[in-house]
């Protein structure tokens, strides 16, 4: 019983069972009634970055396949704060021949270096999820880059609902 | 201070077979303040205060790291996947830029 409980354990319950589950509204209300979307707003003035420089910086340089990798996610979030952001890369994961790693970008974010993820063979599978802050509408972009130097990417806009919960 | 801690890591409860994907579940209670707000009232920047790289051990290997920035969400979810290869814990340790550090493991079932 416990067991099939288990396999069908959704995030919800799973973060449910953690206490920390609740309403975009409640959510929004936890993180102290600060509003997110402030946070462009507030942020010191920095001159736009060039995230395609960062992105060679970052991943490297070539010519990525805009291919193979997926990202999950509603074309508009509700909270800026909070951006549920499930990511695939349909490739295989041997010994000799895998993704070694993934890169998000979010372009109009002050810093639009998300995260990086190193995988190894033993990952068996390059799939991550997380949640994300978006400061306002923007492109994002989920970068990955085989063990041989291969880039494959995903690019999507997302709208982030203004106001909302925490505005 | 922010609640802050209390790291949990999720495993498959069933045994899997050799070879299987496992799904981990984390979830810990950070900030994960970026440095770039500033406090409404004082005008004054809030300090950076962020996990900076997430590590899942299993099986004497490191097998997922990743590197964060602030802009990841606060008290931070985060899922991925390794595959099974006998039973044991996954370590996973999470760093922030203040260096404080949490560890937490999940026991993968192989039949």
């Amino acid at each position: 019983m416990g067991m099939q409980q288990e396999n069908t354990l959704t995030r919800r319950k799973f973060l449910g069972a953690l206490g920390v589950t609740g309403a975009a509204c409640v959510a929004a209300g936890y993180l102290g009634g600060i509003p997110h979307l402030a946070e462009a707003a507030d942020a010191p003035a920095e001159a736009p970055a060039n995230v395609d420089e960062l992105i060679a910086k970052e991943v490297g340089p070539g010519k990525v396949a805009l291919e193979k990798v997926k990202i999950d996610t509603p074309a508009k979030a509700e909270n800026g704060a909070l951006v549920r952001f499930p990511i695939s890369v349909d490739h295989p994961m041997e010994a000799d021949n895998y993704i070694a790693m993934l890169a998000i970008f979010v372009d109009a974010n002050p810093k639009p270096l998300v995260g990086r993820f190193e995988f190894t063979p033993a990952s068996g599978k390059a799939e991550v999820e997380l949640r994300i802050k978006m400061a306002k509408a923007s492109q994002v972009r989920a970068i990955a880059k085989s063990n041989k130097g291969a880039l494959y990417g995903a690019v999507m806009t997302i709208e982030v609902a203004e106001g909302g919960c925490a505005g | 201070m922010a609640d802050i801690g209390e790291p949990k890591v999720r495993a498959p409860e069933k045994p899997l077979k050799k070879g299987e994907l496992a799904l981990i579940k984390t979830l810990i209670k950070h900030p994960m303040e970026s440095g770039l707000r500033k406090d409404k009232n004082s005008g004054e920047t809030i300090p950076a205060h962020f996990i900076e790289t997430i590590t899942a051990e299993y099986g004497g290997a490191t097998v997922m790291k990743a590197t964060w920035t602030g802009a990841v969400s606060k008290n931070p979810f985060f899922s991925f996947y390794l595959k099974a290869d006998k039973s044991g814990p996954v370590n996973v340790t999470w760093k922030d830029n203040k260096g404080q550090e949490w560890k937490e493991k999940a026991e993968i079932k192989v039949e």
